[in-house]
C-alpha cells in the first residue's frame, strides 16, 4: 500500500500481455497449438486462480486459509446447472443463462457466508480442519444425493452463454470472458480492501480484541469477507462448469479442494495475486507432467513441488521473487508475514 | 426391536474403529498443536503394507498371517510418523499452518505412489480363525465376531492410553508438555524426544486402525481421506486433545452415521456435520474439550 504506483503499473502491463497472449502464441505456434494453450493452460488458470484468489483474499486480508473455497465455487455450478435450460438431466430448468448465473452467485455468496457464519468462532488451524471437514460433508452429501444432484454422474452438457453469436465453447470467447471476470474481481479486491471495510478486515486479522474494542462488530465483517470470497469463488465456479460443459462431484472432492490449496500457497497466500502466478504454474505442470516424470504420477510431481516450496518458502514463488528482488535492492519486503 | 438393537451395535463398531482413528490424532495434537493431515495416509500406507506381508502368510495358510500383517502394519506406521516429525516437523514447530501444509503435501505423494505401487484394486485382510465367523449376541442374533473384537481393541486402546496417561512417567511428561511446553524443557525434560515418542505413537494407531479397519471392510484408495476427515469430525466434536472426548466424539459420531443410514439413506451425511455445526456453535471447543487458549 505505501508503493501503489509500481503494483498499478505492473498490473497492467500483465493484463495487456494477457489480451495480446492468444495472439501472440498464434504467431509462434500452429493453430492449434496456440489454442490448446489459450484455452487449456492459460484460460483455466484464470479460471482456478479465480477460485484460488478467493482464498488468497481470506488469507491475505483476513489471515483465513480456508478449504472450503473449491466447495462454494461447486455450489455456484451446480446451482447453474440445476436451474439452466438444456442441462442434461433436467433437475429444475426453465431459467436462461443470465438468470441462472445470478442464481449461482448469489447461491455461492450465501454459502460463503454461512462457512464464515459456522467457523467464525475459530481462527488458525481449526479453520482449516473445520472448513475441510464442511467441504467433504457437501461433497459426500452431492456424490450420494440423486434427486437434486444427480448423484456420483453430475450434471452435464452446461455448455454456457452465447456470445456475440459464437458458443461459449470457442476458444476465444471463453478466453476473454475469464480474462474479463479474472481483471474485474482484482480490481474489485484490490479496491475492497483500500476501503473501510477492507481496512477494518486487516484491523481484525492483526488484533480482533482492539478492532472490537473500537467498536465494530468483528463476527460481522468476519462473516463479510466469507460472503465476498463466497462470490468471487462462485464467479470462478461458473466459468469452470461451462469449461467442463457440466459438473461432477469429482470437482468439488478432496483433491479438487487441495489443488486449490495447492495453486494458493504455491503462489503464495501474502497477495492475492499469487493465486493467478500458482494456477498458471499448477496448468502447466497438468499439462507436462507426462514428459517431465510420468503420465499418471501428476500428483506426486505437483506434491513435490508443494511440499518443497512450503518447506523452502513459505510465502510461495511471488514471495520468493519478491524477497530476491528485495536482496537485489538491498531493501527488506515490507508486509512481509509468515503464517 | 432386533432391527434398531443391531443398527445401534453396528454404530458402536463402527465408533470403535473410529476411536482408534482418532485417538492418535487427537493424542499429537494434544501435545504438540500438529494437525497431522497424513493421519488417513499413516492409515492406508499400514494398511498396505501390512496387506504385503499378510498375503503370501495366508496364502501359505498359516495361522499368524493376520498378526504379522497388523504387527508389520503398525510398526511401519509408527516408524514413518517417527521419520515424519523428525525430518519435517520438529524444527518448524510452532508453525502450525506450515506443519498442516506440510502433511497435506506428503499425504499427496503417499496416496499417489501407493495407487502406483499396489493398483487401484480393493483389498480386504480375513481375519484368523478365532476371530472370524459370528458369535451369537443376545437381543441381536449372529453377529461378526470381529466386529465384536474391533470394539474390545478399542477398549484396549483407550484404557492403555488412559494408564499411560495418567500412571506413567510418559504421561506425567505428556500432560505437562499440553500445559506449558517451555516450563517442561526447563525442567531439564528432553521434550523433542517425548514428541518423538508421542508422534511414533499416534502413527502407530493410526496403522493399527489401518489393518483393523481393513480386515472389517475394504482396503482401497480414497481410503485416507475418509479416515483424515473421520479423524478431523471426531475431535472437533469431541474435543481436541481428550481420550475422553475423543471417544464420546466417536461414539455420538458412528451412532449418527448407522442410525441415519437407517432412518433416512440418502441424508444420512448431513447428519454428521448437523451434529459438528451445532457443536462447534454451542462449545467451539468441542464437548469435553478446554476452552481455547
Amino acid at each position: 500500500m505505501s508503493r501503489p504506483a509500481p503494483a498499478i503499473i505492473g498490473s497492467v502491463a500483465a493484463l495487456a500481455l494477457l489480451v495480446l497472449a492468444p495472439a501472440l502464441l498464434l504467431a509462434v505456434l500452429p493453430v492449434n497449438q496456440a489454442q490448446f494453450w489459450t484455452a487449456n493452460i492459460l484460460g483455466r488458470a484464470l479460471v482456478f486462480g479465480i477460485v484460488a484468489m478467493s482464498l488468497t483474499f481470506l488469507a491475505t486480508y483476513g489471515g483465513f486459509v480456508s478449504l472450503a473455497q473449491m466447495t462454494v465455487a461447486g455450489i455456484a455450478g451446480y446451482t447453474v446447472a440445476i436451474f439452466v435450460q438444456g442441462a442434461v438431466p433436467t433437475i429444475v430448468g426453465g431459467f436462461g443463462y443470465p438468470a441462472a448465473i445470478a442464481l449461482g452467485l448469489a447461491a455461492a455468496t450465501v454459502s460463503g457466508a454461512l462457512v464464515g457464519a459456522i467457523a467464525v468462532r475459530t481462527r488458525d488451524i481449526y479453520l482449516l480442519m473445520i472448513t475441510l471437514a464442511l467441504a467433504m460433508g457437501v461433497f459426500r452429501f452431492i456424490e450420494t444425493n440423486i434427486t437434486w444432484f444427480n448423484g456420483y454422474e453430475g450434471i452435464r452438457n452446461v455448455v454456457g452463454p452465447e456470445m456475440f453469436g459464437l458458443p461459449f465453447r470457442n476458444t476465444y470467447v471463453f478466453y476473454y470472458s475469464a480474462l474479463g471476470t479474472a481483471a474485474l474481481l482484482y480490481a474489485f479486491v484490490l479496491y475492497l480492501v483500500r476501503s473501510p471495510f477492507g481496512l477494518v478486515l486487516q484491523g481484525i486479522r492483526d488484533n480482533p480484541r482492539r478492532v472490537a474494542a473500537l467498536g465494530y462488530d468483528v463476527a460481522l465483517h468476519r462473516i463479510a469477507s466469507f460472503a465476498v470470497a463466497g462470490f468471487v469463488a462462485g464467479c470462478g465456479g461458473v466459468l469452470a462448469t461451462f469449461y467442463n460443459i457440466g459438473i461432477s462431484p469429482g470437482s468439488i472432492g478432496l483433491g479438487a479442494t487441495v489443488n486449490i490449496l495447492i495453486i494458493s500457497v504455491v503462489g503464495g497466500l501474502w497477495h492475492p495475486i499469487g493465486a493467478f502466478v500458482g494456477a498458471l504454474v499448477f496448468a502447466v505442470f497438468d499439462t507436462f507432467a507426462a514428459t517431465i516424470y510420468d503420465r499418471n504420477r501428476f500428483n506426486t510431481l505437483i506434491g513435490v513441488v508443494f511440499l518443497a516450496i512450503v518447506l523452502v518458502s513459505p510465502d510461495g514463488l511471488s514471495g520468493l521473487v519478491r524477497r530476491i528482488a528485495g536482496l537485489l535492492h538491498n531493501t527488506v519486503p515490507t508486509g512481509s508475514r509468515r503464517r | 426391536m432386533e432391527l434398531a438393537l443391531t443398527v445401534v451395535l453396528n454404530g458402536l463398531t463402527l465408533a470403535a474403529l473410529y476411536f482408534i482413528v482418532a485417538s492418535g490424532f487427537s493424542l499429537i495434537f494434544g501435545l504438540m498443536r500438529t494437525v497431522n493431515m497424513a493421519h488417513g495416509a499413516l492409515y492406508l500406507v499400514a494398511g498396505y503394507v501390512g496387506y504385503a506381508v499378510f498375503e503370501p502368510l495366508y496364502d501359505r495358510d498359516l495361522w499368524y498371517a493376520w498378526y504379522a500383517g497388523l504387527l508389520a502394519g503398525v510398526v511401519f506406521a509408527a516408524v514413518a510418523g517417527l521419520v515424519m516429525q523428525q525430518v519435517f516437523l520438529g524444527w518448524m514447530q510452532g508453525q502450525e499452518l506450515r506443519q498442516a501444509l506440510v502433511t497435506i503435501g506428503l499425504s499427496i505423494i503417499v496416496a499417489d505412489q501407493l495407487l502406483a505401487h499396489f493398483g487401484g484394486n480393493p483389498r480386504q485382510f480375513f481375519a484368523p480363525d478365532a476371530i472370524f465367523g459370528s458369535s451369537w449376541v443376545p437381543g441381536v442374533g449372529r453377529y461378526p465376531t470381529f466386529r465384536l473384537v474391533q470394539i474390545g481393541i478399542a477398549l484396549a486402546v483407550g484404557i492403555g492410553l488412559w494408564l499411560l496417561l495418567n500412571r506413567t512417567r510418559l504421561g506425567l511428561m505428556i500432560r505437562a508438555g499440553v500445559d506449558d511446553r517451555q516450563m517442561l524443557a526447563a525442567c531439564g525434560i528432553r521434550v523433542p524426544v517425548v514428541a518423538l515418542a508421542v508422534f511414533a505413537l499416534g502413527a502407530g494407531l493410526a496403522g493399527l486402525a489401518g489393518v483393523v479397519g481393513s480386515t472389517a471392510q475394504p482396503l482401497a484408495q480414497g481410503m485416507d481421506g475418509r479416515f483424515l476427515l473421520i479423524s478431523l469430525v471426531v475431535v472437533i466434536v469431541g474435543g481436541m486433545g481428550s481420550i475422553v472426548g475423543t471417544a464420546v466424539g466417536a461414539i455420538l459420531i458412528g451412532l449418527a452415521e448407522q442410525v441415519g443410514q437407517a432412518l433416512f439413506p440418502t441424508y444420512s451425511v448431513v447428519l454428521t456435520f448437523v451434529i459438528m455445526v451445532v457443536v462447534l456453535a454451542l462449545r467451539p471447543q468441542g464437548l469435553m474439550g478446554r476452552a481455547l487458549p
